[in-house]
Formats: C-alpha cells, structure tokens, sequence
C-alpha cells in the first residue's frame, strides 16, 4: 500500500531521519512513537505525499511518489483517510458539510458510496453536532469529527496524527474502539502518538506493532510497551 | 461555451471557500470603473472612426483650381481651365463658383458684406471626380501650358494629415481599451492573489481530502468570474447612459459632441461585459495555478 524506501527528510540543518524503510500492508495496525519533535508528523506527511523526501522514495499504491503528478497525489489521497494533528476544517461549514468534504471534491455524495452521513456522526456520537460550524465544538468533539471525515471514503489507509492529543481519557479509548473497528474491517491504521497507555490498550485488542523514531531511524519497539 | 459551462452554478464546490468582503467589493468596482472607461474608449475610437470616414469621403472625390491671373486675363485662363478639364479623363464635372459662393466662403472671415467683385480675388473651379479619379500631375502640367495661373489643389496636403489623426485617434481609443482590460487583469490578479493567501487554511484542507488543483481553482475562478462580469456589467450600463446623456451633435458640432454610438454601434459596449468576464477568469486561473504548484 505505502513503501517507503530508503527515505530520508530533514529540514534545513540536518536529517531527521536517514535509510528508513518501512512497508504498510494491508490491514496492519501501526503505532509511531518517540518524544516531541522527533518527525511523526513529517513521517505522517511523507506517507501521504505532503512532503517530498530529501532522498529514498515513497511508493504510494504502487506509484512512486517522485514520479507522481499533483493530480495523481490528489487521487491517492481519497484513498488515505488523514486525521491531522489540528483537526483541519472549513470553518464556514457545518460539521456534516465538513465530513462529506472528501466526498465533494470527488465530484460524488454520499448516496454514490452508500454512506449516511448522519449515520456515521452517529456513529462518532456526533449527530447532534451535524449543523455545527466546527469552531464551536470542543476538542474531542473536533477529533471525532476529523476521524468521520478521514473514513467517509471508505479509504484503504488512515493515517491518524496525534488523534487524542485533545481527549480525556475516556473519549480517547471511544476514538480507539472506532480505529480498531475499522482495522479489523480490513483498513490499514497508523497512528502517531505519545501515549503509551493508549498503546498498551489498543494491543491488547489487535496486533499492533510499535515504531519508534530515535536518532533518526525508525524502529519495530520492543514488547516492553 | 466552456467558460459559460464553467461557470455554471456548482454549489458544493462553491461553497467551499467562504464568503469574502473586501476582495469582492473590489473585485467588482474594479471591473465597474473599467468598464465604465472602457465604454468611453469604444466611444472615442467609433466617432474617430467616422470622422476619419466623413473627412475621406467627403474630400476624396473634390478638388479645386486655383486661378490667379491679371483681371484682363482672368476670362480667357478661366476658359482654358474648363476646356483642359473637358478633356481630362476622371472628370466627371467641373464649374466656375461665382461671386456669391466665393462670397459665402469668405464670410466667416470678413463679415457678410465684402465686396467681391472689386478685389482681386483669384477665380475657383470646383472638380467633381468620377470613379475612376484623375491623374493630378498630368493635370497640373497641361494647366502651368495652357493657363500659367491656374493651381491645382486636389486636398491631399490637407486632408491626409486629417484621416491620419483621426484614424490615430481610432487606434488610440482601441489602445485604451486593451490598457484597460490589461489594467482589470492586473488588478482582478491582485485581489485573486489578496484572496487565495487569506484561504490558504481552506486550500490546506482542501488539498488535505483530495481536491485536485482545477478542482480549488475552479472555486475562485467562478467567484471572481462572476464578480467582475456583474460589476462590467454595471459600469458599462453606467457608461452608456453617460454617453447618452451627452449633448447631440449640430450641423457645427465640435469633436466632442460627437462621441456617442450610432445604431448598431450600440451594441459595440455590450461585449465588454464578457470580455471583462474572459479577463477575469483567466486571470483569477493563472493566479490561482501559480498558487497551488506552488503546495505539494
């Protein structure tokens, strides 16, 4: 699905990684972790072609991304359900507007892929959030709805950063339950995060491998977490 | 017809970038001023066109010999002109004016009452040219043989300078026009610009689901599309009123008062519209391109 092959990317002074290689196939389940400004969300662009690596390639359903046109990264990205760090939204749009987005820009509704959306902000407990302009919901509300929003599609892959970095405890296993769901639907899950406890959870549901970003590799982390 | 498909109402894409002030309200004056220009600049360069055309009709089938000659021999000089003129080919008329004619020229200058006949005023024969028109140094070399003091002046000296300032008139009135739409383009280019940087968020998420780039661009092109054909709109309405509130031309009328449309010239103002419409989408396109390549 996603390749990455020898990437290496860095900004200005130096790598922040080198020599990564790393495969996510289907229906794997993936963590990434390391401390603060290690690059999860530089290896979370490079996975869905915002970032061009500095050297390596990235392979991205099967089309490497050096040799892909904006347009083709565009396609491949409505097969990529991205949940940002910062929960990015039209703020001039209600939530339900906001979650068939992907959907809008594909020239296709809701009734085309057979989704409903107030089903599926249900389904993130967000029905009665539907008519609401994203800034007037709180930050879990916004993390649920960005997760909404990332599997409308029905995408192959998520690629979720940080996704409870806003959430009390309780609401971040409710968004983990959602991503398992959907794992053991067949989808492939990478999440970047620093929440060891929420790794520890999710393991104990599916098999999750562990990466960690240090000293500018990324490695498979031991049992230990 | 694919500017008109493109900017057909597409409500889902359009509401995706939100609504904006200030660009818009310039956007649209921007476009209203300029077409408003414009309107006068078609005008200026319609009337110069039909001043160029009244001067070289009017003047390319005339001409006119000039006698000068002691008072004993005026008759016999005027005789001869007429005779040569009988025989010139490409004359199709040719006849004496007389005193009251010469009078009725003169008058602007000296008042209603000179007294012709006691000055020695030279004798003036007026040419009427067929179709086919003659050979003016032919003619002049039998008149300098058969009557010394006989001039001719086919107008050339005087008429050409004319038509050439009237039709450079016409060409800058056409300049203006393509100043003015190079001026919207410039203009509508900066309010895009203005406009794209204050939606880089919308543009960020919108690339972020996988919006191709004709796809973002579209959004702006239709709005800005839009914007400027509804403010040509009503600058050109404004300008064509103006235009036909001037005051009508008279018989004596001055350049200005001339520079109006004439029948079917009415309809010249109506393309500026959709030529600020073209301007505007392929500005606001470009604008918006050069933007986007530059996001991965």
């Amino acid at each position: 699905m996603i390749e990455l092959a020898k990437v290496a990317h860095g900004y200005g002074g130096g790598d922040l990684f080198a020599e990564v290689s790393l495969t996510l196939s289907p229906g794997a389940f993936f963590f990434l972790t390391g401390p603060s400004g290690a690059g999860k969300t530089t290896f979370l662009k490079l996975c869905y072609g915002e970032l061009m690596p500095s050297r390596g390639d990235v392979n991205i359903f099967g089309s490497s991304l050096r040799r892909m046109s904006r347009d083709d990264i565009a396609l491949a990205r409505r097969r990529i359900g991205i949940v940002h760090q910062d929960c990015q939204f039209l703020d001039h749009l209600p939530v339900s507007e906001n979650v068939a987005l992907p959907l809008a820009v594909a020239g296709r509704t809701p009734q085309d892929v057979g989704a409903d959306i107030g089903e599926l902000l249900a389904w993130v407990g967000l029905a009665e959030q539907a008519a609401a302009l994203p800034p007037s919901l709180s930050g879990g509300e916004r993390q649920r709805a960005a997760l909404a929003r990332a599997i409308i599609t029905a995408p192959d892959v998520i690629l979720a950063d940080e996704p409870t970095g806003n959430l009390d405890w309780e609401m971040s296993l409710r968004l983990l339950t959602l991503l398992v769901e959907l794992n053991r639907m067949g989808k492939t899950v990478l999440i970047a995060t620093h929440d060891l406890a929420l790794i520890r959870t999710a393991k104990a549901q599916v098999p999750a491998r562990v990466l960690r970003i240090s000293g500018g590799n990324v490695q498979l982390a031991g049992a230990d977490l | 017809m694919t500017l008109l498909l493109r900017l057909s109402s597409d409500t889902a894409a359009d509401r995706v970038v939100p609504p904006s002030g200030y660009t818009a309200r310039l956007t649209g004056f921007t476009a209203a001023a300029m077409a408003f220009l414009a309107v006068f600049a078609v005008a200026l360069s319609l009337a110069s066109g039909r001043l160029a055309d009244r001067w070289q009709s009017s003047l390319a089938q005339t001409a006119t010999i000039r006698i000068s000659a002691p008072a004993e021999q005026m008759t016999a000089q005027t005789e001869a002109v007429l005779a040569v003129l009988r025989t010139t080919p490409g004359v199709a008329s040719a006849r004496v004016m007389d005193d009251a004619e010469q009078r009725a020229l003169l008058e602007p200058w000296f008042g209603p009452d000179l007294p012709v006949e006691a000055l020695p005023l030279p004798r003036l024969v007026e040419i009427t040219e067929d179709s086919a028109g003659f050979d003016a140094a032919g003619l002049r070399m039998r008149l300098a043989g058969e009557a010394p003091g006989a001039v001719l002046d086919d107008h050339t000296r005087w008429r050409e300078p004319l038509v050439a300032a009237a039709d450079r008139l016409r060409m800058l009135g056409l300049t203006a026009v393509l100043v003015i739409a190079g001026a919207t383009a410039a203009m509508i280019t900066l309010a895009a610009n203005a406009s794209l940087a204050a939606n880089a968020q919308v543009i960020r998420v919108l690339r972020l689901v996988g919006a191709r780039d004709t796809y973002i661009a579209r959004a702006f092109v239709r709005r800005f599309t839009r914007r400027a054909l509804a403010g040509a709109a009503a600058g050109t309405a404004a300008g064509m009123l103006a235009i036909a509130l001037l005051p009508e031309a008279d018989a004596a009328g001055a350049f200005l008062t001339g520079l109006s449309f004439r029948g079917a010239g009415w309809l010249w103002p109506l393309t500026i519209p959709p030529l600020a419409a073209i301007v505007a989408f392929a500005a606001t396109r470009a604008a918006a391109f050069r933007v986007l390549r530059g996001l991965m």
